[in-house]
């Protein structure tokens, strides 16, 4: 076990280094940031003396170089625009991106799956229809789309939420929802078709036989066997929360990681851009392992073969 | 009175191709610690006259549609569903063919011994664990202590049905079914099984009705014999009864089947045609398409069961006509 973790680990790490390489040459290709910093009718002279500050001016390797080393002191260079370290950066909107994100989940779970167990033990019924129904429009609607038409709704017609920003649980109902609808979605129709295997089962039939509740024969013996494939989808789905929500963030005004790097990107803030998405990429891949590690914790033969 | 009476039960499955006849009348009795051997080929009828038993009958397809299951004297169809979970573990136990995937994968054996006690009889805690290792070490479960903890997958196949046994008989049931406990076992697996099976019945005084299409089992397991053919029970009797003395030409061409080491047959025989489609029963005997000794009566009306013996039934209208 603790050599496949060390494995494991060792993997993380060479990726974590492949994507700072990709991350600083493709920022590299976005464009030349002298042009956005300084005014039109800048001279020359300062342009170079611009250049030289930023450390623009060394070759590309030797930048490359720097980059590596500086991140791996923790240090992640400071914000071209406002001259503040990124990581003072990145940890203000670290907090709104993990409430958005965590809020989503915990709704794409509630919501996922109950109705997912339920749609498969009321097989065929109009409670089965509805929820396949609600999945199909969770899956097919984009989120955009979605997010406005809830403002429209909700903040501009009824008015009982706030358009957009963050601050009281008001706030987050909307961007969570609209974050969350896909994911859901995507929870119940896993749940649903995971579960309908586990109820045709021998075992079920078992539990029924030991005169056991039919709540208990669904939660105890179903929907543990059953929650294995969708523990593992959830949890990739809550890293790519944490990062992947530039959509939402941008369309509901959240102050979060996503939109940060969104800004970044037009101001061309390469620091904050490289910084944000390796803390992105570090997420997902630590989401990564801790499936892997999840999943054998779950299945115990799993478990045992590893061992 | 018998402990267990089962009057003319009738479940069917109401599908798109029609009624399905599953069991069309089946009436037998049960007495107390005797073993009861259900036969007939698959989709006789056997497995779901177990289940329409325990009333876990696949809904909402099937239904039992009539006649009456008494349990002491008490009718197991009146009851509801609270009242028929009090049933079933506890007063009637099944164990189920495939031991393979009768056991949740994902609960520890411990676990799964022990919610059937704890259901039933209330025991928590400690006691709760004393009991569940007693109750594996009476199926032989050797170190069953240290294996509380181990999941399905850790035991054998034979290991496994005995596990599920020892859940059956946990509570101390009044009727055990097995259906068809040993079909997926190692020919010597089965042997030590039952001999297991019946040493712990013995001693428990429990009702077991085994559920088999092989003839072997029966001669050395069942005090009677039930043979079923597309739904109904077609002959019935001690297992002597049956094995001397057929009287149904169905059970007498089963019999025929099997494979006989004195009489070095060659060739296995075999009963010519396919069983009925239990959708579209012809109005006469549902084997008379099949039987050798067909009489043109037998295609119109339905044989009723005859007492050719003390104790010996047989659906046949050949039945009266050779007394034995």
């Amino acid at each position: 076990m603790a050599r496949y973790l060390a494995g494991r680990l060792a993997q993380t790490l060479l990726s974590m280094l492949v994507v700072i390489s990709i991350v600083f040459f493709l920022t590299r290709l976005s464009g030349n940031p002298i042009h956005l910093l300084l005014d039109v009718n800048a001279s020359e002279r300062d342009q170079e003396i611009l250049t030289r500050h930023l450390g623009l001016d060394r070759p590309l390797p030797v930048q490359y170089l720097i980059y590596v080393r500086n991140i791996c002191l923790g240090d992640f260079g400071t914000s071209i625009l406002t001259r503040r370290p990124v990581t003072e950066h990145i940890w203000e909107r670290l907090p709104a991106t993990a409430e958005l994100g965590f809020v989503a989940m915990a709704l794409s779970v509630l919501i996922g799956v109950p109705f997912g167990m339920y749609s498969a033990v009321r097989r065929g019924t109009a409670f089965d229809s509805g929820a396949r129904i609600f999945a199909v429009l969770g899956q097919s609607m984009p989120a955009f789309w979605l997010g406005l038409m809830l403002i429209l709704l909700f903040g501009v017609i009824l008015g009982i939420f706030p358009a957009g920003g963050r601050g009281g649980i008001e706030h987050i109902i909307l961007p969570a929802f609209t974050l969350g609808y896909f994911t859901s979605a995507a929870i119940l129709r896993l749940t649903r078709s995971a579960m309908l295997e586990v109820l045709g089962s021998d075992y079920i039939k078992f539990a029924r036989l030991k005169g056991l509740h039919e709540q208990v024969v669904l939660w105890k013996h179903g929907l543990k066997n059953a929650l294995l494939p969708v523990v593992t989808f959830a949890v990739m789905l809550f890293v790519q929360f944490l990062g992947g929500a530039v959509v939402t963030e941008t369309v509901f005004a959240w102050p979060g990681l996503g939109r940060l790097i969104l800004e970044s990107i037009t101001t061309r803030d390469y620091p904050i851009v490289q910084a944000g998405v390796l803390v992105l990429s570090a997420l997902y891949l630590t989401g990564n392992l801790c499936v892997d590690l999840l999943y054998s914790y779950l299945n115990p033969r799993i478990r045992r073969a590893g061992a | 009175m018998p402990l267990l009476a089962v009057e003319d039960l009738k479940t069917y499955f109401f599908t798109r191709r029609g009624v399905v006849k599953a069991v069309d009348g089946v009436s037998f009795t049960l007495e107390a610690g005797e073993t009861l051997a259900l036969v007939g080929e698959s989709g006789s009828g056997k497995s779901v006259t177990c289940l329409s038993l325990v009333r876990l009958v696949p809904e909402p397809a099937g239904r039992i549609v009539g006649g009456r299951i008494l349990l002491d004297g008490d009718d197991l169809l009146a009851k509801n569903p609270r009242q028929m979970r009090r049933v079933r573990g506890k007063q009637i136990a099944m164990v189920l063919q495939d031991p393979m995937t009768s056991l949740n994968p994902g609960l520890t054996i411990g676990t799964q011994v022990g919610e059937v006690m704890r259901l039933h009889q209330g025991i928590r805690g400690r006691s709760l664990r004393e009991r569940v290792v007693d109750a594996l070490r009476r199926l032989r479960i050797s170190a069953a202590e240290s294996r509380l903890g181990q999941f399905p997958h850790q035991f054998s196949g034979g290991m496994r049905q005995r596990v599920s046994s020892a859940i059956a008989l946990s509570c101390a049931p009044r009727v055990l079914i097995a259906d068809e406990p040993t079909t997926s076992l190692d020919v010597t697996i089965q042997a030590q099984y039952l001999e297991l099976l019946k040493e712990v019945q013995a001693a428990a005084g429990v009702a077991v009705i085994l559920v088999t299409h092989d003839f072997g089992i029966v001669a050395a397991n069942a005090d009677r014999v039930a043979v079923m053919y597309a739904g109904r029970i077609v002959e019935m009797g001690t297992t002597l009864q049956v094995f001397n003395n057929p009287r149904h030409p169905y059970t007498q061409a089963l019999l025929r089947c099997l494979p006989d080491v004195d009489l070095k047959r060659e060739q296995l025989v075999e009963i010519g045609g396919q069983p009925p489609d239990l959708a579209a029963l012809p109005p006469g005997c549902p084997f008379a398409p099949r039987c050798s000794e067909r009489q043109p009566i037998c295609e119109r009306s339905l044989p009723p069961a005859v007492t050719v013996d003390a104790g010996h039934t047989a659906a046949c209208f050949l039945a009266v006509a050779t007394p034995a």
